[in-house]
């Protein structure tokens, strides 16, 4: 599956393929860990009131993996966990597709699901990645832009 | 000098470039970048408030000098994640 990223540190990646969630949670479990706490982001068939066919993710690569890692520092300063992974997709999503995964391990549940928390949150923020949503009505918008019809 | 810009998603659709190389004066501030969109699309004026930039890979704000060899990169709202 690494061969198949775009751009990549170890735990932090943007890729075409899709994720392979079991591999995600595996690269963060170590036997120090109580607890690993996963977020997957899927595609869903509705926005904005309107028939989702697919999302189609661009994104700034190597911007975007220069901020994921600054989130991922913050959350391992903030909270005592073990391993963070974030995995990303670029282009094409289907519908009931993973978008994204996230997986924290830690000693304790409540550090694992408060980083895992703060991680997507502070993605959805400031990560330069923006997603395309193509309708069922072929007609397709840049996600946050309802005026810009492509 | 020379700067790299940069355009990415619904920005570059309105722009028409995903990247150029624009020569500007050796003081030039992000305000001649955004005088450059403008010039190329007015519809750029609606986006002022929401639009942020970087300066290689770092996010900028307020004033900013540039300098010869700088990649911008024009950042719409991002919604990944």
């Amino acid at each position: 599956m690494l061969a198949m990223a775009i751009v990549s540190t170890r735990m932090i990646r943007l890729q075409h393929a899709p994720i392979d969630v079991a591999e995600v949670i595996r690269e963060v479990q170590s036997p120090a860990s109580g607890a690993v706490n996963v977020f997957i982001g899927t595609t869903r068939d509705h926005a904005t009131g309107r028939s989702v066919r697919s999302l189609n993710y661009e994104a700034h690569e190597t911007m975007a993996l220069r901020e994921v890692e600054k989130i991922v520092a913050a959350a391992k300063e903030r909270w005592k966990v073990d391993e963070i992974t974030v995995v990303h997709r670029l282009g094409r999503v289907d519908v009931g597709e993973a978008s994204v995964v996230i997986a924290v391990s830690a000693p304790h549940r409540a550090e694992a699901f408060d980083a895992c928390r703060h991680v997507i949150d502070a993605m959805k923020q400031t990560v330069p990645i923006w997603k395309l949503e193509e309708f069922t009505d072929g007609t397709s918008e840049w996600s946050g832009q309802p005026s810009t019809e492509v | 000098m020379n700067v790299k810009i940069r355009l990415f998603a619904s920005a570059r659709d309105l722009g028409g470039f995903s990247v150029r190389t624009l020569a500007l004066p050796a003081n030039a501030t992000m305000e001649h970048v955004w005088k450059y969109l403008f010039d190329i699309d007015s519809g750029f004026h609606a986006w002022r408030g929401s639009l942020r930039f970087a300066v290689n890979e770092e996010y900028v704000t307020g004033t900013v000098n540039l300098k010869d060899g700088d990649e911008v990169s024009v950042i719409p709202p991002v919604s990944g994640g």
